[in-house]
């Protein structure tokens, strides 16, 4: 019990610590790229706690859901970090939920996100919910169908059996349907995190936001959470690629010698990831907005295809 | 897409090394002492242009390109006042647009200073006296640092604003 | 008067719980008065099934009349029809035999029909009576079509005779009678394309009616479909669970895609009981399929999800409806775009709306996640039928629900955000007042019913599994594993579940930031000023976001389904074109359904009725000679 509370603290630490990191470390790899020197990894730390100390201006048309969402917000991208394999294959709240739990906990917070959107009446604010929602609503049946592939063949869809199923059979990890998912997954991390080629993070011009727009109106504190959690999305998205297509390193003891492993085993494989997601975002522009359906319905066509490799490679 | 990664690898850092000397005015205490201890790490910009002829954008958009790389120091430009700690405002201030730039400096959260840009920003410049001017930043809300030139360099600019913040040299 | 009439509603929806809930738990009861109505006479009868769906209507019933009590303010328009509408509704699942069935709901559906005739003053209330009744009844003709088929095949119009008798029946003839049966409930179940007349007739009725008739007058239609397919006829071939299945798969997309346009509060609303409607069609169909493979524990599941969802989208729907209600009630009008800022206005309404948004957008931890999660998870277990082209049903199934939930979720922040949030639109809006508190409580009531079926599968599903077990088919077990108080383990390691868990979980994450911020020592102050807008000098409602404009990017990506015909209009002043006067745009979608289907009928129909006015001529000799001649005709054949 203890340990096992322990262990769900550890998980929730490393996320919500490590996540600053890992955005900072993207944009310094991106700017690397570009041939800038670009901001210092721990960037983000900084910018966090400056945000703290800062006053929040909060516009007087909005009203109570605006001040609630940065914590709900925070609150779903924590609680996922207790359902999902981060270090152990079985963590604490694992029992408590399956992928389709996860599906749902990022719906909640982009739900919040896109009424606070709303909720001050700006222009802006509004055209990056209706944005964001839509692009939420189209990434759903990918990611439902990438994990149906996965589940397919490890007879489970608790995110702890399928990690367990795929270590214990290392070669998986090279299956033509395992791969085609995991592009799937890919893109759809593209899209729910708000990367380019879909949405552009680093953007001043509010007509081609998304993420950015629906944030527009938030300040100091409350601005604070929503880019830690923003950071903590981007983490948890990359740690279930990592993890759950990859699983080496994962324990299912809760020890700790192996749980330190399976860190210094995931901090390699979002090396890896991050630096993937560097080289794409450096050599893709970001598409028109009407054209992320067609993106996105590819990402469909290579979840149904995996699935359809699952059946036939039986 | 493979071309532009390998030109992308074979290129390098271009940055250039950061400026030493800086020509900022009417450095107040506060500056140095408040500022200097929130804003040493982490600075975030937003550019106000009140009527300026866009000479001063040009200079400072050139910052955010390899070369003066204003990233690497902890400056980023920010898209809306709510997420601003400094105020980059150019121009002579128009008639027109004095009231919004009051309300983008109410826009933004406290604790916040505000940098007026170009010859224009400090004084009116060579509009001063126009009659669609208001003539100088200074006369529709606190300016807490000036950076002179019309219009001032990248190199300049970034000199200024890192002596704001006290990271020069 | 009005309000002691329901009051007794109340009370009648309240015996009808506790009489539904005996019936869960296995209690037996029948009634037979054989000399009331020819035919059999009157027998009433209830079983676990029929349990279930009386309590649901009298679950439903209560917080509704509750309203009533509020928001009709003692207007004694409608409150007898309203007694018999509930009180035929707590009929339909006690039915036993042929002739209650069709009184019961015929009787329901008559009485439904005065109360969506309620404001019979305004054109749209009477086309929408019209296209209710047209409906009702066509779907009326197939359903007694189907039951004297069986009737005359088992010799028998009791119910309980055809449990035996069908299963003896000839393939053909089983399936005639499933078409015709299922056609007629799904009529009544709203599913795609028999639907037109839900979107017209709900919105008409007055709003704790529209309640009723969304949370469980349709559900009644599910009812037959359950009764018919898995009880009286005891399953049948695969074509039978997959056609429910993709029915409820179109159903479920298109009723949310439809709902995604639609700006009129309570139509809006009345599309998402399509779109509820096809997600438990879907947990039907599957469970209807796996009872065809033999496969009665997942069948069990299956069965589950779809009364789970039932339940479910009896109380958020319900929510919803008296939300929406409410907010007709303050401002006059159920055009969202003439909304806004209601949340300063109506708290208390504006929270409970919010509860019923969440809940339907499959939000965890509230009720609508609960059996969607249950839905997906019997859907992903179709690897055990060994037969690709089912599998890729499933498939469809899958993929289908998650865009469902992502677009509903969708529709729901524009619902909630664009009604509630941000400035008034119009005057009527910034004048509305918080609903009185009989209206609070009814929409309490159904809050905590939302939060409670949220929280509480593990108490809920072992009842429902008893309510489905016999249902199951071969296989299927009396008292399936289901996991322990707090978690809902299914099928082994397939899957669990556990709200409490991810409530409380939720709660503590909620605390961590505020009591880490307060660590951290971050700034408390707030400072209230106006929305960023680029520092211009005012902000009015105009600057807003419309609920057209939220749409619009999904009206541009499904552009082949909702085909939007694009209208400018320009007034130009006389003197010189350089001078608009007026700009009128519109940009209206079309119905796929009223184009392909239901005016080729109408035209069909027309067609055929003007062919053969020429035999009506209107002289009585010529009348005489075709009566002369059909006996001849007779006789020749007898
Ligand atoms: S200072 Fe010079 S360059 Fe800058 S705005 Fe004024 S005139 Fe233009």
């Amino acid at each position: 019990m203890i340990a096992g509370a322990a262990l769900g603290l550890l998980q929730v630490f490393v996320v919500a610590a490590g996540a600053p990191l890992l955005v900072g470390v993207l944009r310094t790899l991106k700017a690397r790229l570009v041939g800038r020197r670009g901001p210092s990894p721990w960037q983000p730390y900084a910018d966090l706690r400056k945000l703290l100390g800062k006053d929040a201006v909060v516009s007087e048309t909005t009203s109570w859901i605006f001040r609630v969402t940065p914590y709900v917000l925070t609150a779903s991208m924590l609680v996922t970090a207790l359902v999902i394999p981060v270090l152990v294959t079985r963590p604490p709240l694992g029992f408590a939920g399956n992928i389709v739990l996860l599906m749902y906990l990022f719906l909640l917070g982009t739900f919040f996100l896109a009424l606070a959107g709303l909720d001050a009446g700006s222009a802006f604010g509004g055209m990056g919910s209706s944005r964001e929602v839509a692009v939420a609503a189209l990434a759903e049946p990918t990611v439902i169908l990438a994990v149906f592939a996965l589940a397919l063949r490890a007879g489970t869809i608790n995110l702890g059996g399928v990690v367990e199923r795929v270590e214990a059979e290392p070669w998986l990890a090279v299956n033509p349907a395992h791969l085609l998912a995991f592009a799937a997954f890919f893109i759809v991390m593209l899209a729910e995190t708000g990367r380019l080629p879909v949405d552009n993070p680093a953007t001043h011009l509010e007509l081609t936001m998304i993420h950015e727009a629906m944030v527009l109106e938030y300040s100091g504190r409350y601005l604070a959470l929503v880019e830690w959690a923003a950071a903590m999305k981007l983490f948890l998205f990359l740690t279930l690629l990592a993890n759950l297509f990859f699983p080496w390193g994962v324990t299912h003891l809760a020890e700790p010698v192996p749980v330190a492993l399976g860190l210094l085993a995931l901090v390699g494989k979002l090396a890896v990831l991050t630096t993937l997601l560097a080289l794409v975002e450096t050599s893709v522009a970001k598409l028109r907005l009407f054209r992320v359906p067609e993106l996105l319905a590819g990402s469909f066509a290579l979840a149904i295809l995996s699935v359809m490799a699952v059946f036939l490679l039986r | 897409m493979l071309r532009q990664l390998r030109l992308a690898l074979q290129t390098g850092i271009v940055a250039e090394p950061a400026p030493r000397t800086s020509e900022l005015e009417r450095v107040g205490e506060r500056l140095r002492t408040d500022i200097l201890r929130r804003f040493g790490r982490s600075l975030h910009i937003r550019q106000v242009d009140a009527g300026s002829c866009n000479g001063c954008e040009l200079e400072i958009t050139g910052l955010t390109g390899p070369h003066w790389d204003l990233e690497r120091f902890g400056l980023h430009f920010v898209a809306s006042p709510r997420h601003a700690d400094c105020l980059l405002v150019t121009g002579p201030v128009t008639r027109n647009m004095a009231e919004a730039l009051r309300r983008t400096w109410d826009a933004t959260p406290d604790p916040k200073f505000v940098i007026a840009v170009g010859d224009c920003g400090r004084d009116g410049g060579i509009f001063r006296d126009a009659y669609a001017v208001v003539g100088g930043v200074e006369r529709v809300v606190p300016v807490d640092a000036v950076i002179p030139g019309c219009p001032p360099s990248p190199a300049a600019l970034l000199a200024g604003l890192l002596d704001a913040i006290g990271r020069l040299g | 008067m009005a309000r002691l009439g329901y009051a007794l509603a109340a009370v009648l929806g309240l015996a009808a719980v506790g009489g539904g809930a005996a019936g869960m738990l296995g209690r037996e009861w029948t009634l037979a008065v054989p000399w009331l109505v020819p035919l059999g006479g009157l027998e009433l009868a209830l079983d676990p099934l029929g349990g279930f769906f009386l309590a649901l209507v009298g679950a439903a019933a209560v917080p509704a009349s509750i309203y009533a009590i509020g928001a009709a303010g003692g207007a004694a328009r409608g409150v007898g029809a309203y007694l018999v509408f509930v009180a035929a509704m707590c009929a339909v699942p006690l039915a036993a035999n042929v002739m209650t069935f069709a009184l019961a709901w015929e009787l329901m559906s008559l009485a439904s029909y005065f109360l969506v005739l309620h404001e019979r003053e305004r054109p749209e209330s009477v086309q929408a009576a019209w296209a209710y009744a047209v409906m009702t009844h066509v779907g009326l003709a197939c359903l007694l079509g189907g039951m004297l088929l069986l009737s005359a095949w088992t010799g028998s119009v009791r119910f309980a005779d055809w449990r035996a008798g069908a299963p003896l029946l000839a393939a053909g003839a089983r399936d005639l009678a499933f078409a015709l049966l299922a056609l007629g409930f799904a009529g009544k179940a709203g599913v795609i394309p028999l639907h037109i007349w839900l979107p017209l007739a709900h919105p008409a009725a007055p709003s704790h009616v529209s309640a009723l008739m969304s949370g469980v007058m349709i559900k009644l239609g599910v009812y037959g479909l359950m009764r018919a397919g898995v009880d009286w006829l005891g399953g049948g071939p695969a074509w039978w669970g997959t056609a429910l299945l993709l029915a409820g798969v179109v159903s479920a997309v298109v009723g949310v895609l439809y709902a995604l346009v639609e700006h009129d509060l309570k139509r809006l609303l009345a599309f998402h009981s399509i779109e509820n409607v096809g997600i438990i069609l879907m947990g039907l169909g599957a469970g209807m399929l796996y009872r065809q493979a033999g496969l009665g524990g997942l069948a069990l599941l299956g069965l589950v999800a779809a009364l789970y969802h039932t339940a479910n989208h009896a109380a958020f729907k319900g929510l919803l409806f008296l939300a929406a209600g409410a907010v007709v009630h303050a401002t006059g009008t159920r055009d969202v775009e003439r909304l806004g800022g209601l949340i300063k206005r109506m708290p208390w309404t504006a929270a409970c709306f919010l509860v019923g948004a969440a809940a339907i957008s499959a939000l965890p931890p509230l009720n609508g996640f609960v059996s969607e999660w249950l839905t997906f998870v019997a859907l992903l277990q179709n690897t055990q039928i060994a037969a690709p082209p089912l599998n890729l049903v499933f498939a469809l199934g899958i993929a289908g629900l998650a865009l469902t939930s992502g677009l509903a979720m969708a529709c729901f922040v524009k619902a909630f955000g664009i009604t509630f949030l941000a400035l008034p639109r119009s005057d009527a809006a910034a004048g509305a007042r918080e609903a009185g508190p009989a209206m609070r409580a009814g929409m309490a009531l159904l809050v905590a019913a939302c939060v409670a079926l949220g929280l509480g599968p593990t108490v809920v599903l072992p009842r429902l599994a008893a309510v489905a077990a016999p249902l199951a088919g071969a296989g299927a077990p009396a008292r399936p594993a289901l996991g322990d108080w707090l978690t809902v383990q299914l099928s082994g390691d397939f899957a669990s579940l556990s709200p409490l868990a991810i409530a409380a979980a939720l709660t503590l994450g909620l605390a961590a930031p505020l009591v880490a911020l307060r660590l951290a020592g971050a700034s408390r102050r707030r400072r209230l000023y106006e929305t960023w807008g680029c520092g211009r000098m005012l902000q009015t409602a105009r600057m807003e976001y419309t609920a057209t404009a939220f749409a619009n990017p999904f009206k541009r990506v499904f552009d082949f389904f909702y085909r939007p015909a694009k209208r400018l209009d320009i007034e130009f002043h006389p003197e010189s074109r350089l001078f608009v006067e007026r700009i009128e745009y519109a940009n209206p979608t079309r119905s796929i359904f009223e184009d392909w289907l239901y005016r080729p009928v109408l035209a069909g129909l027309h067609a055929a009725a003007r062919s053969v006015r020429p035999i009506q001529s209107g002289s009585a000799n010529l009348y005489l000679a075709y009566i002369l001649v059909a006996l001849i005709v007779l006789l020749v054949f007898a």
